[in-house]
Parts: structure tokens; C-alpha cells; sequence
């Protein structure tokens, strides 16, 4: 800036340059914004970032929070049913006696088989999104599959229970377990209600999760990659199969996981189609129970500190796998996108 | 030499051609099977819930079992001092957390919480609830819309702390550089300049993560409990719309169906007209390129 305004031509300076000239305004520059901002100002500085810093702790402060409470709680029922508490089926509140397996039956069985419904179904949208789909249509279509994620899970129960579990019972199990009832899965009397109603509802609720995260990983994927296997020729399905989903396998994956860890957290809707019962049944017809809806129904019932206290070890059970289920999830599709900006939707 | 020529000109073979195909199909199919029950949860919401929405519905609270009309004003109202509560906890401390993520969190240390903030936002909302009751209710000893404020306050948090953050990267490196160049303390420059360049982008993650909580009811069950009746005291039991819409829907009562379907209508419109707006307003804006 100074070299302009002076006009000097540089071959003029040859071997003996002037070295006080050319900092000097940058020097005086600095000065003024030193004797503006004054001891004060930077003390207030010291101060705001303090404060932001608090703020970014309090997320730290508020999973601890989480931790503790949840130990603290359940501290009784830890020391009367130690580790067994995961592994009886017993769950009799008037007896005292409280063990968890088939919730967690409930949770992990309904989970997985919804995952297996919704990830076919959820990696077809992203891919047809992302690489198939004549542009007008990209927007509108990734706005709908929001629009399913944005829907209330109590809503997804509302249509569940009035919807859903009627279709299931006149339509669907009658014709499951005339043809498939030999495999012992769809047996026993159509309720609508219970387990299968359950796993459809949360394969609903999941793909727009696992589409959009795959919709975000399969962009990252480099276009030179697309145009090389492209130049070799590859036809469409080829060059997505080998230059596209090949190279964000990691983050297919983890979205997938993500979406798994959504199914084991979900609520509402699980609560209000799957019935209900502590049993573990090989039939999808049959009712189940997950560890998150045992708390929705029975946390203000529960009088007894052991009740309570067994509640709560559920939900500490729950948050410890929601946890590490959501921070491998997190760890892959990091470890995909890093480096472009990160969505916070999820 | 000459056989890799003719391999190159050679038309695509049938199997290929075929499997492109299927592929293809298979998923233009599957957007097809979700556009199913998106249109059939949305068709039936319409079909059930607006017959059933009627002025009483806003203006009155719930009758007793047996007696037909009333509405779910209290629940209307109770939501928004819920919601109220929630966003005056999870906007500044998420908004702060992602100005410190964005402008100072370069290093491990802004990983870390970033990480958490993730890990936070999967964590199930019931087991939020588990501890706004622990936190609020065993001491308050009662159920109270602030226990119900606080637990989805802190679901708010990791939700606006991300989207604060990315929306702040977006502001061009020069923009700070030249509000620091006039002078300005970095506070100043931050909360002023930055900030306030990224507003619309922020509002928008503030409407995303209220649309979220809105829909909520696990975490409700128990910190907010629900009421019949009109209770405008924090420290009280308190209606919220999802919870009626959840009480109402396993009533065994075919008018509390209707009731359920109404509030249903209701408080999707509430949320879908959020978002809808929100990602219209700002679809010309930052979003644009990049998706």
C-alpha cells in the first residue's frame, strides 16, 4: 500500500532500502487500535470469551448431569439386582421384583428389524436424490423427506393406533400368516397392535434420518471420481455402485447407525402401537415392551424407591447405549465429511 | 492393443444394461414407498382432524369424561409457556456455545464439545425427562411447567449450538477482519458484526430446534405432567398440546379421538408452517449452492 502511494519505482532501492519508511504506517495503524480499544476493552474481551466458553460447557455440564443423576437414582436397584438386572425377565412391581431383558428385547428386536425395513428403502432415496433425479426435483424432494422428520412422534402414534394397527389386522397379518406363518414369526391372533406395528412405524420414522445424513455423505464424494469411473465406461448403476456408495461406505454406515440409535431412543409412537406386555415372544404379532416406553407408562405410577429406582436404571441402561451407538455413528460420518461444513439437522 | 479398442466401442452388454435399469427402478421405487405414508399420514391428519377443529377447540378447556365439545386451549396456552421456558434456557446458552465453537473453538478442546453437542442431541428425549425430574420435580416435589421447560430447554441446546456455529463459519473471514480493522473490540465485532451478519441463518436453527421440541411429549410426562384445567402458575402442572393429543388418543372415548385428531392438525400445522417458512425465507439466502 505505502509502495503505491509512494510511486516508487522498486529498482531505484537497489542495495540500500530504507527500513523505517515501510513499516511505519503499519506500526501507527497498530498503535490507534491499541489506544482505542484500551485496557478496558480488552478486559471485556477477556470476559465475553470467558462467557462463551461457559455456554460451550454447559453441554459438557449438562451430559454430566445426566450421568449423575441417572447413577444416583438407580443406585438402589444396582446394589439389590446387580448386573443380573439385565438378564431376568421378571418384572413384577407388586413383589419387588424388577428385571429388564425383555425390555431390552423389545428395544433391540424392534430397532434392528426396523433398520432392516428402513435402510433399503432410506440409501434408494438418497441415491436417487442425489445422483438420478433431474434437478427441479432435488429440492422438493429432499424438503418432503424433512417433512417427514419434522412430523411429532405422537403423531406417528395418532396414525399408528387409528391408521395403521387397523390395516395391519384386516390386510396384512391375516395374509403374513397364512403364507410365512410356518417360520413360527407371524403367529397367534392379529391384534394390529404390538411388536410388527411397532417396527413398521419406527422403519417410517427412521428413513428420513438415515436418507438425509446419506444424501450429505454421498455429496462429499469427489465428482472427479464419478467422471473417472464414468470415462471408463461404466454404465449409471456401475459408476454409482463403484465411484460413489464404494467410497462412502463409512458414512453410509454410520448414518445407518445414527438411525439405529434414533429407533432405540424413540418414545411415543412405539409406546402407543406395540402394546404393551413384559414377554418376550418369538411372533411379531405378539405385544412387546421397550425400555423407553416402560418409563413413559409406568414412571408417575411408580410409589416404591425400588420401583423408581429400577425405572431409572432402564433409562440409564438406555442412555449409556443410545450413547455409544450415536458416538460411533458420529466418529464415521466425521470421519467422511470432515472438512466441508457440518449439518447440524440429524 | 487392437482388442482393447474394439472392447472400448463395444455397445454396453444386456446384463448391464438391465441391472442399470434395475437399480434405477429400484430407487425411484423406494422415493416412492416413503412419499406413501408421508401422503397418508398428512391425508389422514385432514381427513380426521378438521372436521374437528372448531372455535371451542381454541377457546375452551376439556370437558369431563362423558360430556361432548370443549377444546384444548389450556394446552395451547400450556405448550407455549412450556416452549417459552425451553427457549429462554436453550437459545442464549446455545447461540453462546456456538459463537465460543466457531470463533475460539479451533483446537481439541472446541472437537470435544463439539462431539458432546452431537452425542446430546441423540440422546432419547425420555431420558432427558428422567432428569429434569430428578433435577426439578423431586425437589420442587411436585410436577411443574418449569421441570417440563427445563428438560426440553436442555434438548435445545446441542441443536441451536450447531446450527449458530455453522451458520457463523459461513461469514466471510474479511467481514471480521474489517470490523477488527476499524477498531472495534472483538466482543464488539463478534456480537455486532459476525453475529449479526449470520442472523437469518441462526433464526433459522432456533425455529428448527423449537419445531423440534414443540412435537415432544416423552420428556413431558413427567416434569410437566398435564392438567385439565387452565393453570397459568410455572410452578403447577401444566397442559401441553402433544400430551393431550398422547392422553386423548388411548382414551378408550371416540370424541377424545376426535379431539386427538384435531390437536394433531393443530400442532402440525404449528410445525410444518415453521420449518416451511423458515426453509422458504431462507431458501434464496446462505442455503442456496450449498445443497
Amino acid at each position: 500500500m505505502s509502495d503505491s502511494l509512494a510511486g516508487m519505482p522498486p529498482v531505484l532501492h537497489g542495495s540500500t532500502p530504507e527500513p523505517t519508511t515501510r513499516p511505519a504506517p503499519a506500526t501507527r495503524a497498530q498503535r490507534l487500535v491499541r489506544l482505542r480499544q484500551g485496557t478496558l476493552s480488552r478486559l471485556a474481551d477477556r470476559l465475553f470469551r470467558y462467557a462463551m466458553l461457559g455456554c460451550a460447557l454447559s453441554v459438557a455440564g449438562v451430559l454430566g448431569l445426566i450421568v449423575y443423576e441417572l447413577v444416583v437414582n438407580s443406585r438402589l436397584s444396582m446394589h439389590e439386582f446387580g448386573w443380573s438386572f439385565f438378564t431376568r425377565e421378571v418384572w413384577d412391581p407388586v413383589m419387588g421384583e424388577f428385571g429388564a431383558l425383555s425390555f431390552i428385547y423389545g428395544t433391540v428386536v424392534s430397532s434392528l428389524l426396523a433398520l432392516a425395513l428402513a435402510v433399503p428403502v432410506a440409501v434408494g432415496v438418497a441415491v436417487f436424490v442425489t445422483e438420478m433425479c433431474p434437478r427441479p426435483l432435488r429440492g422438493p424432494l429432499a424438503f418432503l423427506s424433512e417433512l417427514l422428520a419434522a412430523i411429532p412422534s405422537v403423531i406417528y402414534g395418532l396414525w399408528g393406533i387409528f391408521v395403521l394397527a387397523p390395516l395391519l389386522r384386516e390386510h396384512v397379518q391375516p395374509w403374513l400368516a397364512k403364507y410365512l406363518g410356518w417360520t413360527g414369526l407371524f403367529e397367534g391372533p392379529p391384534y394390529g397392535i404390538g411388536m410388527l406395528a411397532a417396527v413398521v412405524i419406527l422403519a417410517i420414522m427412521i428413513v428420513p434420518i438415515v436418507s438425509s445424513l446419506t444424501r450429505e455423505v454421498l455429496a462429499t464424494v469427489p465428482r472427479a471420481q464419478r467422471e473417472g469411473v464414468l470415462a471408463l465406461g461404466a454404465t449409471r448403476w456401475e459408476m454409482i455402485r463403484m465411484g460413489v456408495l464404494r467410497n462412502a461406505r463409512a458414512g453410509i454406515v454410520g448414518a445407518i447407525i445414527l438411525g439405529l440409535g434414533r429407533a432405540l431412543g424413540e418414545t411415543m409412537a412405539v409406546t402407543m402401537v406395540i402394546g404393551n406386555r413384559p414377554e418376550i415372544s418369538k411372533s411379531l404379532f405378539a405385544p412387546g415392551y421397550t425400555m423407553a416406553s416402560v418409563l413413559a407408562n409406568e414412571f408417575t405410577e411408580a410409589t416404591e424407591d425400588l420401583y423408581l429406582s429400577a425405572l431409572i436404571e432402564i433409562g440409564l441402561g438406555l442412555f449409556v447405549v443410545t450413547i455409544i451407538v450415536n458416538g460411533l455413528a458420529r466418529l464415521l460420518v466425521w470421519s467422511v465429511t470432515r472438512g466441508t461444513p457440518a449439518r447440524s439437522h440429524a | 492393443m487392437l482388442s482393447a479398442t474394439r472392447t472400448q466401442t463395444r455397445p454396453i452388454g444386456l446384463g448391464r444394461r438391465v441391472r442399470n435399469l434395475l437399480a434405477t427402478a429400484a430407487a425411484s421405487a423406494s422415493v416412492v414407498l416413503v412419499m406413501v405414508p408421508l401422503v397418508a399420514i398428512f391425508g389422514y391428519l385432514v381427513y380426521r382432524g378438521i372436521g374437528a377443529v372448531d372455535l371451542a377447540f381454541f377457546l375452551e378447556t376439556p370437558k369431563p369424561v362423558g360430556e361432548t365439545g370443549g377444546g384444548m386451549a389450556n394446552a395451547i396456552v400450556g405448550s407455549g409457556i412450556i416452549l417459552g421456558i425451553a427457549s429462554l434456557i436453550g437459545v442464549p446458552l446455545g447461540i453462546g456455545a456456538g459463537i465460543y465453537l466457531a470463533e475460539y473453538g479451533r483446537g481439541r478442546f472446541g472437537d470435544v464439545i463439539r462431539f458432546m453437542a452431537d452425542i446430546l442431541n441423540g440422546v432419547p428425549s425420555i431420558v432427558i425427562g428422567l432428569v429434569a425430574y430428578s433435577l426439578v420435580v423431586l425437589r420442587q416435589k411436585h410436577f411443574s411447567a418449569l421441570a417440563g421447560g427445563v428438560a426440553l430447554g436442555i434438548m435445545m441446546i446441542p441443536t441451536v449450538t450447531r446450527a449458530t456455529e455453522e451458520m457463523l463459519l459461513m461469514v466471510p473471514r474479511t467481514v471480521r477482519e474489517a470490523a477488527l480493522g476499524l477498531g472495534v473490540a472483538q466482543w464488539r465485532a463478534t456480537l455486532s458484526v459476525t453475529l449479526r451478519t449470520a442472523t437469518s441463518g441462526v433464526i433459522t436453527g432456533i425455529m428448527l430446534a423449537f419445531a423440534r421440541v414443540a412435537g415432544e411429549t416423552a420428556p413431558l410426562l413427567f416434569t410437566a405432567f398435564g392438567n385439565q384445567f387452565w393453570n397459568l402458575n410455572l410452578d403447577q402442572p401444566t397442559a401441553a398440546l402433544p400430551l393431550q393429543i398422547f392422553v386423548y388418543a388411548i382414551s378408550p372415548y371416540d370424541d377424545w379421538h376426535r379431539k386427538a385428531w384435531a390437536g394433531a392438525l393443530v400442532l402440525i400445522v404449528i410445525i410444518v408452517g415453521s420449518v416451511a417458512a423458515v426453509r422458504w425465507s431462507t431458501s434464496r439466502g446462505v442455503y442456496r449452492g450449498a445443497e
